[in-house]
């Protein structure tokens, strides 16, 4: 077999895109795209096609692009997803899809993730939607958030004739690709926007500004509002601190916070009435995407960044084209490296983080090497702002004002795997409410499926 | 949506303004606020909420001209309209989660500060309907900076003004004022409720910690989203972390730590801004005010 090399990504230059929040990679035009595909077997046992937890089926569609056919590639992908210019670009492939397929074992797998964000972006080019006709069935279906999981179960409901509105407690729709995912990854008037767009057109309403459990609590929406399901798709935003010395000190936030201050309020242009506070040197805990998305931006901003990180290289949980990048962009990766104090200046702002070393111990249960503390390794890192990019966990604002409602040990909502449902009659929940912090790939097939077993639901409540 | 319908001012620097905002107006309870945007490129700020009227739809605050966006919100009129209103925010006071009976066993005082004035005028309204009237002390650095008086003699028991130069009521600060009232007029009280600027509530809890007076503060931390998702509110409360917009903003004041509350409140301020910081926007925070006028 010839060994052919993946098709090579355009993108922009580091020393360029470290000035601005322009999206990274640029993608496949036509042409690149038909040569990538042109790379895959079309397994008869596709391999990718189970590491995608849509199931999209990928020889299939990628079939269609080595033909030129873009526009039944786009067909074949919309059977499983609603989103594929947003998934295209923020699965970590390496572990999904790309993960499994054979190519990969001799060689480079296929570039599966910039196939289907190119059919993305061609059909919004395009302007293919996907064509449907709508029968209003009569029947009212609340969906609450406006992340992929709340998009996705809206879609799907509509497309089946419910009347669909998304109540959404922050001002813009779209969840984590709104607030948390920046630009230079993940355009947001082209893509995030317009997918968005899609959905309202298949007349799902968005309300923004209700915040559920306050506004309007569940059994409000049944009793008052005369809703005959509810979908909860709130997300896991509740931010994590590590809960050492100084954590409160002025230049210490979340890495919610400060992507909320630079996405949602764009608090970096000058136009906008949101400040936004930056030291120069600027230590970001944490080695997952939200903490590589966190350094990015700040770098953008002009300071010199560090990741402190407690485990190696190796271990890092972002998406590889994340470190990637990071990397090409200047980020100083301090790995093996764990903080244990934030030292204040007598004016109570951030003057250093005071860290340890760590090495890697024998695996533990879950197969991962535990850090441990190197004896005498104390040192200080001289920072002005701290960024804790630990990892989030469910709200727990509808949860603690829906009565009936149960939950698990780590205080996610409980639902029945295959359906979504919830101990609650007629209301089910899927994505990162349920999960935990994951993905958005898992959020919309979780979306999805929830869509199916609330006209299950309410077919059979028709019935009786 | 989010009209303005009525806007009066109480003093020179501060006004009081109707909205239409009828999904939180019919969820509001006392010790709640919102979050308002002025324009598409306004940013989101905490207000509480001062009054509501469930029937028509309409909720009421009272602002203080300070920086940025309340200098932009004073530029609005009637008939012009908020962006976006979000709410209610917040957990609503303890005195709701009291029986009737309960809260007729308790001698009450108040004590607001400034435009703190207009919160505790939602509470004490809200006790003389269920029957109890509350003493409240309202303080202000002089007369003209007074606000509310005399809706609030309406519906309290005894009302002491206190102003820093004596123009009006006692002269000193609310905490004297409650100091006098306790050790020399022997008044016996069973809870505390303060809003006012955190200095004043510091002061105040370390003097009612002394008398034994259970007191609870409002507190205004900085807040970006206001439903628990970002932790620019956190504050200290018996040494464990809590978020003030969802689990607040009313806390035991006992158990504040209001020397880290103070310093992070002016995180933001333009004066307090670190000679170091890479986002220098005092230079564009006036100018936008300027350039929002002329459009
Ligand atoms: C910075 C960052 C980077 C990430 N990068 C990636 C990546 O590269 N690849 C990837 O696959 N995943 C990534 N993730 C994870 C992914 O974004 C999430 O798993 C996904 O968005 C979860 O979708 P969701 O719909 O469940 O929730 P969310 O996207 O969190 O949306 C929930 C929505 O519900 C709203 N809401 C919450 N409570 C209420 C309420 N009470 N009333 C009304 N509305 C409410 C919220 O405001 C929000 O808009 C990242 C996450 C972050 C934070
Ligand atoms: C729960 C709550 C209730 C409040 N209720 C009222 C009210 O009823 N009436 C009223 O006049 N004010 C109230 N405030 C304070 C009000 O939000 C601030 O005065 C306002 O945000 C100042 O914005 P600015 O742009 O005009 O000032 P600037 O000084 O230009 O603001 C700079 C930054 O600091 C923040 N900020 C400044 N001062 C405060 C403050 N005291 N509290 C919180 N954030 C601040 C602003 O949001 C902004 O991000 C409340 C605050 C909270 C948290
Ligand atoms: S949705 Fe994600 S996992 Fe599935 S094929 Fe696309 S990129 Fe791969
Ligand atoms: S496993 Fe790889 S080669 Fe086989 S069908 Fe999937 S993408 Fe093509
Ligand atoms: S304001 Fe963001 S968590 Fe409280």
């Amino acid at each position: 077999m010839k060994k052919t090399p993946r098709t090579p990504v355009r993108e922009l230059a580091p020393s360029y895109r470290i000035t601005n929040f322009e999206e990274v990679s640029l993608g496949y035009n036509g042409e690149e795209a038909m040569l990538e595909a042109s790379r895959c077997l079309e397994c008869k046992k596709p391999m990718c096609v189970d590491g995608c937890p849509v199931s999209i089926s990928i020889p299939n569609f990628i079939h269609h692009i080595k033909a030129g056919d873009f526009k039944s590639a786009a067909e074949v992908i919309a059977q499983a997803s609603a989103l594929p210019a947003v998934c295209g670009r923020v699965c970590p492939q390496e572990t999904q899809c790309e993960g499994r397929c054979i190519l990969g074992v001799k060689q480079e797998p296929v570039s599966i993730g910039k196939l289907e964000r190119f059919i993305g972006d061609w059909s919004r080019e395009n302007d293919i939607t996907p064509e449907t006709t709508i029968t209003p069935n009569g029947l009212k279906v609340a969906v609450i958030g406006s992340g992929p999981a709340g998009l996705a179960c809206a879609g799907d409901l509509a497309r089946m004739g419910y009347e669909v509105t998304i109540f959404e407690a922050l001002h813009k729709p779209g969840g984590v690709l709104e607030y948390g995912i920046p630009s230079f990854r993940l355009p947001k008037e082209t893509v995030v926007r317009h997918e968005i767009g899609n959905i309202v057109k298949m007349g799902v309403k968005i309300e923004n500004n209700v915040v559920i459990g306050r506004t309007l609590t569940i059994d409000q929406l049944f009793n008052e509002e005369a809703f005959n399901a509810v979908f909860i798709g709130s997300g896991a935003g509740l931010p994590k601190f590590m809960g050492i010395p100084g954590e409160n000190l002025n230049g210490v936030q979340s890495s919610n916070e400060f992507l909320t201050r630079t996405n949602l309020m764009e608090a970096h242009h000058d136009d906008t009435d949101t400040p936004l506070k930056l030291g120069k040197v600027v230590a970001v805990i944490g080695g997952g995407n939200v903490a590589m998305d966190a350094a990015r931006t700040a770098r953008r901003l002009g300071a010199e960044v560090h990741i402190v990180y407690r485990r190696s290289k190796a271990e890092l949980p972002a998406r590889a084209e994340e470190v990637h990048h990071a990397v090409e962009e200047g980020i100083i990766f301090d790995i093996l490296t764990n903080p244990i104090e934030i030292i204040g200046h007598e004016s109570g702002w951030v003057k250093s983080l005071k860290c340890v070393k760590m090495e890697l111990g024998e695996p533990d249960a879950s197969g991962r090497r535990a850090p441990q503390v190197i004896a005498g390794s104390e040192f200080t890192l001289d920072v002005e702002t701290v960024i804790m990019a630990l990892g989030t966990s469910p709200n727990p604002l509808i949860t603690s004002t829906t009565k009936g409602l149960e939950l698990n040990r780590r205080r996610c909502i409980l639902i029945e795997e295959e359906t979504g449902r919830t101990s609650r009659d007629g209301v089910y929940a899927g994505g990162d409410a349920v999960t935990g912090a994951a993905t958005v790939i898992l959020a919309m097939g979780a979306g999805r499926k929830a869509a199916k077993a609330i006209d299950q639901f309410l077919k059979n409540q028709a019935i009786e | 949506m989010f009209k303005i319908l009525k806007k009066e001012y109480l003093t020179s620097g501060i006004f009081l303004m109707d909205v239409e905002a009828p999904k939180v107006a019919k969820a509001a309870e006392p010790g709640q606020f919102l979050i308002v945007r002025v324009d598409e490129k306004g940013e989101r700020i905490p207000l509480t909420i001062c009054d509501y009227d469930k029937v028509a739809g309409t909720v009421t605050i009272v602002v203080q001209v300070v920086g940025l966006s309340t200098q932009l919100m004073d530029q609005l009129k009637v008939g012009d309209y908020f962006k976006s209103v979000a709410g209610p925010l917040g957990m609503p006071s303890e005195l709701k989660e009291m029986s009737v009976e309960e809260l007729h066993s308790k001698k009450i005082v108040f004590i607001a500060g400034g435009v703190g004035t207009a919160p505790v005028y939602a509470q004490v309204k809200w006790l003389h309907e269920q029957g109890i009237k509350a003493d409240v002390i309202i303080g202000a650095k002089n007369a003209s900076q007074l606000i509310l008086v005399e809706a609030m003699r309406k519906v309290s028991g005894n009302i002491y003004i206190a102003t820093d130069d004596g123009s009006a009521g006692f002269k000193g600060l609310v905490t004297n004022c409650l100091e006098d009232l306790v050790t020399n007029q022997h008044k016996q009280y069973d809870l505390a409720i303060t809003i006012g600027p955190m200095i004043m509530m510091k002061f105040l809890s370390e003097l009612t910690r002394k008398l034994n007076l259970k007191t609870i503060a409002s507190l205004n931390t900085l807040m970006v989203d206001g439903t628990g998702m970002c932790g620019a509110c956190r504050v200290t409360v018996g040494g464990v972390t809590r978020f003030a917009c969802v689990e607040g903003p009313e806390f035991d004041a006992h158990q504040v730590n209001f020397d880290e509350a103070m310093r992070r409140q002016t995180m933001y301020r333009t004066e307090e801004r670190s000679q170091n910081a890479l986002t220098p926007d005092h230079i564009c925070r006036l100018d936008k005010i300027v350039e929002r006028r002329n459009k």
